[in-house]
């Protein structure tokens, strides 16, 4: 008999957690780029990306963290290649990220086959990312458990949130951003670099988001596997929004994200309907959370491509 | 016209047809120009990535057009594995004229696949002149379903469609594969339902090759796109919405109507398509059948300049790269992943227009210090 | 400025312009729309590179590529379109781009607040730091904007259009403040096409016309018809013949109408007028006292909250747009890029917009009859005389003045009931101004009942029947236009009291 407390306990809500992060990094990641006016739909492709040169920068070095670095150096990267294309040319910024997307599952699929020889993933062990516990936090009643033993990565996530709301919202950098996704011509005749700050901001989100894929992959399952992000780059975008492009909005927003993807996994490991079914639980939260969201969801910014005369 | 007979006036609408056809080929060439500068690009970068990693990208590019194009086997398969993409090609583009982004016509091909093989095995004794059109019309009503869904939600929620449709092709991916595992398993062990009842059949029209009539429903519906588009009030009232939703809510134009109308016909073309695919080339429905036709669709939208017959001519590069691709595989064992990154990087070359200006030194471009 | 050349698509803005400043003069830059003025500035701010010419400041030749180093040569400008961004409070908005630093990460605050203070006390000019800007009047952002300027050190101030968005009382405030800045030695160069204001407030003035110079004259050494000589060229018509009209019935009667807004405040607050067949009904009002919303509302595009619309004794107030069209409801909008045309659209899909699903330009509603789109828009080019190519050519490549034209065209030759025109020759040259104004005259004659929408009082004057003034989303005034005067006006519109 399948009792309630198997699904609903302590390691549930640790895995809540730990499912989150990606989901956050990509959301802020999205906010950074969105409120500078740039639509990322890319995110999944550089979560895909990072998660798996993480993994190959890792086998190669013998080093989790140097996989984790790789991962964000790689992710920056594909948010260049999204903004030259975006801000450099002028391009639709919907197509650009739906052509790294595709670009990245067909990338990392043929690059698994060369390096491992299968394009399933990867092969032979991977050196993941270690699990730290914090002493003081570990010892507090049951939130403790949750919240008292993860990789290092999830304690960042925290810390990378409160750092996005401090610079964009108390800092001068934060005001030209905001300024420069919202009015870039306003932001211009301040003399603003408006290209300048565009740029940053993508290869930033880039970079977020080739650590959550990073963190996919090396910080639990310590392997690569084919598409493995299923999807969460777009989930974070619906994080994002439902979190009003606002960092912490995001993060609960994520939490909650994570906690239907802990409860799918429990769910298929205790085999009470069939896998296929569970799996689609996540994506069909999301379409109702976007379809609910009180009133329209403004974002903060226009997304029309800026060119001077 | 009045004084020409029956057969006259057939020939006569059919030399129109074509000159109209010629007409616009002959008017898009000069528009072409950036789309073919795109995929020469596409290719010399995959050319790169294949040296870069051990292979010869003459060889692998000799391999693919030999596959493809080699032999009449070939070029039959090519058209086969082109009828599809035109299918999913033309649902993008429905939906972005009337500025939509429909990501999702991956999703919709499987659910009206699956739509129509139900049909298909359901019945048995039907004459194939009404089974054949109801699978079909199955097929289209639950791509359409499947597009409806984001279509409302985008309509009354303002729900980004670019994420929706994302989201319900994986729920079909998902959902397509418990039914084909589960309750419509057939016995054995491939996850597949049962054949389709022969009344079912779209016929093979080039033997051995697995091309069936699809392709002529698929052309015919380019042209029905197009008529659609540039004829009537619907394809005038969604273009309108797709230029200036302003303008148009001002001209009476409700615009909840119209991008209801828009995704779910777009959804609709989808899954015609995946009904095109059981009834004339698998014959049922086997679990993973799509290699991705719905992202094919959507780079050919975009090689093909969002016009319906430059979608006829780009889904048969497409076609080509996907059957010279298995060639290619076959007989060099070259990871068929190259075939998404050939595609990728042509739909990142297409959405840099400003790219094609700069390098025929006609435009800037805006780096850090601009 | 010397020589200043610039050409845009092909179609010269500035042609060889000679422009002299004095130093704590206030210059005026006098000339219509699309004489070249706000280009010419706009080069001057470093936001267009000349194609010819060079710049000299203090007589050394400088080059300006953007505003920053505009900003660092001492030139601000205060746009026609305010550079604010709206969700950033007042003093984010002036600091922007000069933001002071604690230690070195963080944004200052309570420095900004402290030095921004100072400018505002030093140039009187008075505005609640704190408050987010989309939430302030226009006349209030536009000293935003001034302040900004000035915070960056701005000692050449270039104002565009600056009272195109106040009341003649808010003008009044603006004038005094120019004086402020010239009496601490700024130069102010005050771009206009409003001869009165023009000769009011500055020292010089330079007169613009087509892209070039036309000449540079003293204040006090010229006078009004001398300058609307050198800026249009040729005598201007001011009034046009209105019939006489019999029989009027009541063909728009608004009753107690109240809407929402944007931003979830009311934007129609228990509206009531009327409009007779064969009248022009003006409605006088500084923009965003409620013009917009009560177009929106009239076209059926925003929600009526209360109260009803009336045609011809009709309810039509929860009636969609489409059917209203239909009835007789024609809709010149303010915004002809935006709402007016589909620019992507040809000349003939243009027409056609609104009469499209309806015979004889769609069979069975569904297939267009393209030899009738066809017809109907080679009659209708011709009966307008819209200046294009063909009908198949972009809207987008067409005038300010010919896009007006097929916006007429289209709404007028469906023979409509009313016909609403919401700032309907904004942006446009002389003669497509008088084309426009002599069109809705026209369409009064022949019984149409007209209700102009208009910031341009002048347009008011002498196109109108009567002369209603909104303000805050009432009608506060109805006046005959013979037993009243500007002053009054002006008072109405910005909330008096007349006696």
């Amino acid at each position: 008999m399948v009792e309630l407390v198997d699904v609903i306990n302590i390691g549930l809500f640790a895995a809540t957690l730990r499912m989150a992060t990606p989901i956050t990094y990509g959301a802020l990641g999205g906010i950074f780029s969105e409120r500078a006016g740039i639509v990322n739909i890319g995110l999944e492709g550089m979560m895909l990306t990072g998660a798996f040169t993480g993994v190959v920068a890792s086998q190669w070095s013998g080093n989790a963290w140097f996989g984790v670095l790789a991962a964000i150096a790689v992710g920056g990267l594909l948010g260049l290649l999204h903004g030259v294309i975006t801000v450099g040319f002028a391009g639709n910024q919907v197509v650009s990220g739906t052509g790294i997307n595709i670009f990245a599952l067909g990338f990392t699929g043929y690059m698994s086959s060369v390096v491992w020889g299968s394009r399933g993933g990867s092969i032979g062990d991977v050196p993941g990312l270690p699990e730290v516990s914090i002493p003081f936090l570990k010892d507090i009643p049951i939130i403790g458990g949750i919240i008292g033993d993860h990789t290092p990565l999830v304690y960042l996530m925290i810390i990378i949130t409160v750092v996005s709301y401090i610079v964009l919202f108390k800092t001068p950098l934060g005001l030209r951003i905001r300024a420069v996704g919202e009015r870039p011509d306003a932001a211009d005749t301040a003399g603003i670099n408006v290209y300048r700050t565009k740029y940053l901001c993508v290869i930033l989100s880039g970079m977020l988001a080739g650590l959550g894929g990073a963190f996919l992959s090396l910080g639990h399952l310590n392997l690569f596997a084919w598409g493995m992000t299923g999807g969460r780059g777009f989930i974070a975008l619906a994080a994002m929004i439902f979190g009003k492009w606002m960092p912490f909005g995001a993060l609960g927003a994520s939490l909650m994200f994570g906690f239907a993807d802990a409860l799918q996994m429990r769910l298929q490991a205790l085999s009470l309907l069939p896998p296929q079914i569970i799996l689609t639980i996540p994506y069909i939260l999301t379409v109702a959370i976007l379809a609910g969201v009180v009133g329209r969801a403004i974002p903060p910014s226009n997304y029309k491509p800026y060119v001077k005369e | 016209m009045a004084n020409l007979t029956e057969p006259e006036r057939k020939t006569s609408l059919v030399r129109r047809l074509l000159r109209g056809f010629l007409g616009e080929l002959k008017a898009s060439v000069p528009k072409i120009v950036p789309q073919i500068i795109a995929i020469l690009l596409a290719f010399a970068v995959g050319a790169i990535t294949l040296w870069l990693t051990g292979y010869s990208p003459l060889e692998v590019y000799g391999a693919m057009l030999t596959g493809a194009f080699g032999d009449a086997f070939g070029i039959g398969q090519t058209l086969t594995q082109a009828t599809p993409i035109i299918f999913t090609a033309l649902a993008f583009l429905f939906a972005n004229k009337c500025g939509l982004f429909n990501i999702g016509a991956e999703g919709q091909l499987l659910i009206g696949a699956f739509t129509a093989a139900l049909v298909g095995i359901s019945f048995s004794g039907l004459p194939f002149f009404i089974h054949i059109p109801l699978a079909l019309a199955a097929g289209a009503l639950g791509g359409a379903a499947w597009g409806f869904i984001p279509a409302v939600l985008k309509a009354q929620r303002g729900a980004h469609e670019v994420i929706t449709t994302m989201m319900l092709s994986y729920v079909a991916l998902y959902l397509t594969s418990y039914l084909v595992n589960y309750p419509f398993k057939a016995p054995g062990w491939v996850a597949q339902t049962v054949s389709i009842a022969p009344s079912a059949e779209l016929p093979r029209i080039l033997q051995p090759t697995q091309l069936s009539a699809s392709i002529f429903i698929a052309v015919s519906l380019a042209f029905l796109t197009q008529y659609t588009l540039c004829r009537t009030t619907i394809g005038y009232e969604v273009r309108a919405i797709g230029f200036n939703p302003s303008a148009a809510e001002s001209g009476g134009i409700s615009i909840k109507k119209g991008i209801i109308l828009a995704l779910t016909i777009s959804g609709a073309i989808a899954g015609l398509g995946g009904a095109g695919e059981v009834l004339g080339v698998q014959r049922r429905f086997v679990e993973g059948f799509s290699p991705g036709y719905g992202w094919d669709g959507l780079a050919v939208a975009l090689v093909g300049g969002l016009n319906p017959f430059g979608i006829l001519l780009a889904s048969v590069l497409f076609g080509a790269l996907r059957s010279g691709g298995m060639t290619m595989n076959r007989v060099m064992h070259v990871p068929l992943d190259i075939v998404s990154i050939l595609q990728a990087l042509v739909i990142l070359f297409v959405a840099a227009p400003m790219l094609i200006r700069y390098l025929l030194k006609r435009g800037g471009i805006k780096w850090w210090n601009s | 400025m010397r020589s200043i050349t610039k050409a845009f698509a092909g179609v010269v803005a500035d042609d060889k312009i000679d422009l002299i400043v004095e130093k704590g003069e206030v210059h005026g830059l006098l000339g219509e729309n699309g004489a070249g003025k706000t280009v010419l500035m706009n080069i001057l701010y470093g936001l267009y590179k000349p194609d010819d010419g060079k710049i000299l400041i203090d007589d050394k030749e400088v080059e300006i590529d953007s505003p920053r180093k505009a900003l660092e040569l001492g030139i601000g400008m205060v746009h026609q379109h305010f550079m604010v961004v709206p969700s950033l409070t007042v003093v984010e908005n002036i600091v922007l781009g000069r933001e002071p630093k604690k230690n070195r990460i963080l944004l200052d605050t309570n420095k900004a607040l402290k030095d921004v203070k100072d400018f505002c006390d030093r140039y009187k000019l008075e505005v609640d730091l704190k408050a987010p800007m989309h939430l302030l009047p226009v006349g209030v952002q536009q000293r935003v904007e001034i302040l900004k300027a000035l915070y960056r050190g701005a000692n050449i101030l270039i104002l565009d259009e600056p009272t195109s968005v106040l009341t003649p009382q808010e003008a009044q405030e603006l004038f005094k403040a120019v004086q402020a800045l010239k009496q601490q030695g700024k130069t102010v160069i005050f771009i206009s096409h409003k001869l009165r204001e023009v000769l009011a407030i500055c020292d010089r003035i330079t007169v613009l016309r087509r892209g070039k110079v036309v000449g540079t004259v003293r204040a006090n050494e010229t006078n009004m018809d001398e300058l609307a000589v050198m800026m249009v060229g040729r005598e201007v018509r001011f009034r046009f013949d209105k019939e006489q009209q019999s029989n009027q019935k009541v063909v728009l009667r608004v009753e107690n109408v109240e809407t929402m807004g944007d931003r979830g405040l009311p934007a129609l607050k228990n509206i009531g007028f009327d409009v007779r067949s064969g009248e022009i009904l003006g409605i006088a009002g500084v923009e965003g006292n409620g013009q917009t919303e009560l177009v929106e509302a009239l076209a059926g595009l925003r929600k009526v909250t209360a109260g009803r619309i009336l045609l011809s004794d009709i309810d039509i107030t929860k009636i969609s747009p489409r059917k209203r069209i239909q009835m007789g409801v024609s809709i010149v909008p303010e915004d002809r890029q935006k709402r007016g045309l589909i620019l992507d659209f040809s000349v003939m899909e243009n027409l056609m917009l609104g009469s499209h699903d309806s015979p004889p330009l769609a069979k069975s509603s569904v297939i267009i009859n393209m030899e009738e789109a066809s017809s109907y828009a080679r009659r209708l080019i011709e009966e307008f005389s819209i200046k294009t190519p063909d009908k198949d050519t972009l809207a987008e490549h067409l005038s300010g003045g010919t896009q007006q034209r097929v916006v007429l065209a289209r709404e007028f030759s469906r023979n409509p009931k009313l016909i609403t025109a919401s700032q309907p020759t904004r942006g446009l040259d002389v003669g497509a101004t008088e084309y426009v104004r002599g069109k809705l005259v026209e369409m009064r004659n022949h019984g149409c009942a007209v209700l102009l929408i208009s910031a341009d009082l002048d347009e008011i004057w002498a196109l109108s029947d009567r002369i209603a003034v909104i303000y805050e989303g009432r009608i506060v005034a109805v006046k005959d236009p013979e037993k009243t005067n500007e002053s009054e006006l002006g008072l109405l519109m910005a909330g008096g009291e007349s006696d």
